[in-house]
């Protein structure tokens, strides 16, 4: 929301629907209540709107009709077995349909894992460690990245108990994906911080000033 | 002989040769070559799996801790009289890791209704919502428990990520269910839900493949599956072959690479030619 696009009223709502969601802070209350239903009815409203201008009509009805696509009658023929849902004696169709979604995402996703994650992590890893120098960090940087890559592959082993020496080394690659949590901890929260700002900034700085008319 | 060189040369040919040596469209993408070897090895190894689980051998799967927690979270749920609430992630269906959330409710809706636990399961998707419903169905009526399902145990409560998250916190703090369960695809609202899930006393339970959102469950849940593990839960839980193959299958896929990584940088360090090894792994 932009304020200085806003008329008083626009960013009195927003600025109202924000102090509401904040106050569950404070514990669960009406006015957080009230905020709750207004957001979860808007988008589900919202999203019927926009999947049925974007996916109905522009993906399907448009180019059946005018482009003769004739080959969408299949998806649309699957999206309207969903229906069957409603009526309990053909219910059982709808399963055709998450069957058809279900198994062609596994597909997909395996081939986009193969070739979009791992091949290129392998490749990336099968570094000459000892290439480079020790001053510049080249050396012990590319130990690391070795050594990471293949002690959490091994934390990932499911087929054998993890004792001994493969213990071990699962709880080294334990180590690798903490540091990495942490490093992912900071990131987001610095990330979480700026949007808290950003709200902050508009109820102090651009609603509250405006609706006492200091601004 | 010629025949295998011309089969085999793209494979140490840099994918950019490969493109101006076609000299047009064609059918097959030679410069994946290496993704189809992968993929005929893990297809094989995952049906050498399935047979051999089919024919009683047992297959050896490690002990993950927090699915062991279900079962008690479950049961805690029954004594307390209060629900268990399952979240299978805010993505569509489409989605690899809400298809492994949506196996683990499965087990979680057939310890809930051997229980008589109440279960109720929240989504984002009406698609997820669909596939939730014929799941948690199926578990009552296999468990002989039929009578005890009803629709209204999965419930569509919102369109968008924070819209969810404001609903489920909200229901979190009036039903106050004793047991969280989140298990699929989760973003930002990870921390909120799971915050909240811990204000409310419950025993929380998560899993998700999206790193940067792991800290966050570690930190507010009680148990965590991280990354493949959450894959993996499903075959832990039904010990069904067709899972357990799949997740053997995997773990020897690991095997091999972590040989190869290893096998290519002696090579590397002793010889130029380990190069080779990187333009097989080359993707376009």
């Amino acid at each position: 929301m932009n304020p200085a696009d806003s008329s008083l009223i626009e960013m009195s709502v927003a600025g109202f629907l924000i102090l509401s969601i904040f106050s569950f802070l404070y514990k669960d209350n009406p006015f957080y209540r009230l905020a709750e239903h207004i957001f979860a009815g808007l988008t589900a409203g919202y999203y019927v709107g926009l999947i049925y201008q974007t996916v109905i009509v522009q993906q399907l009805t448009i180019p059946i009709y005018r482009e003769g696509k004739l080959e969408l009658i299949f998806p649309a023929l699957l999206g309207i077995l969903m229906f069957t849902r409603f009526f309990d004696r053909f219910s059982y169709l709808s399963r055709i349909s998450l069957a058809f979604v279900m198994g062609n995402t596994a597909g997909i996703f395996l081939i986009q894992q193969l070739h979009g994650l791992v091949l290129p992590q392998t490749q990336a890893t099968i570094i000459n460690p000892l290439a480079g120098s020790w001053l510049l960090g080249a050396v012990p940087g590319g130990m690391i990245i070795i050594a990471g890559v293949i002690t959490t592959l091994i934390y990932f082993y499911f087929s054998k108990e993890h004792k001994g020496v493969l213990g071990k080394t699962a709880r080294v690659g334990m180590v690798f994906i903490m540091i990495s949590f942490g490093a992912h901890f900071g990131y987001t929260v610095m990330a979480r911080l700026s949007l808290l700002i950003g709200q902050v900034k508009f109820v102090a700085f651009d609603w509250l000033p405006r609706l006492i008319g200091v601004n | 002989m010629k025949k295998l060189l011309r089969f085999f040369t793209p494979l140490f040919l840099h994918p950019a040769m490969l493109c101006a040596s076609a000299g047009g469209a064609s059918w097959f993408r030679t410069d994946r070559i290496n993704s189809l070897i992968l993929l005929i090895i893990f297809a094989a190894a995952v049906l050498i799996y399935i047979r051999l689980a089919k024919t009683g051998r047992p297959l050896f799967i490690r002990k993950l801790s927090g699915l062991d927690a279900m079962d008690d979270a479950v049961g805690r749920a029954t004594e307390m009289g209060k629900p268990v609430l399952f979240i299978p992630g805010i993505q569509e269906v489409s989605e690899i890791q809400t298809i492994a959330g949506l196996s683990i409710l499965g087990r979680v809706a057939s310890y809930t209704a051997e229980y008589e636990a109440g279960l109720l399961v929240t989504v984002q998707y009406p698609v997820v919502m669909a596939a939730a419903q014929e799941i948690v169905k199926d578990a009552y009526v296999n468990a002989g428990k039929r009578e005890l399902y009803n629709d209204s145990m999965v419930q569509y409560v919102a369109g968008s990520q924070f819209a969810l998250a404001a609903a489920v916190n909200g229901i979190m703090t009036r039903i106050r269910p004793a047991a969280n369960i989140f298990m699929g695809a989760f973003y930002a609202e990870s921390l909120l839900l799971a915050e909240t899930g811990n204000l409310t006393g419950a025993i929380q339970i998560s899993g998700t493949a999206n790193p940067e959102q792991l800290p966050f469950f570690i930190a507010a849940c009680d148990f965590t599956l991280m990354g493949e593990e959450l894959y993996a839960a499903s075959a832990y839980l039904s010990g069904e072959p067709k899972l357990l193959g799949s997740l053997k299958g995997q773990d020897l896929l690991k095997i091999i690479i972590i040989i190869l990584i290893l096998a290519a940088i002696v090579y590397l360090m002793i010889d130029w030619k380990a190069l080779f090894i990187l333009k097989i792994l080359e993707t376009s």
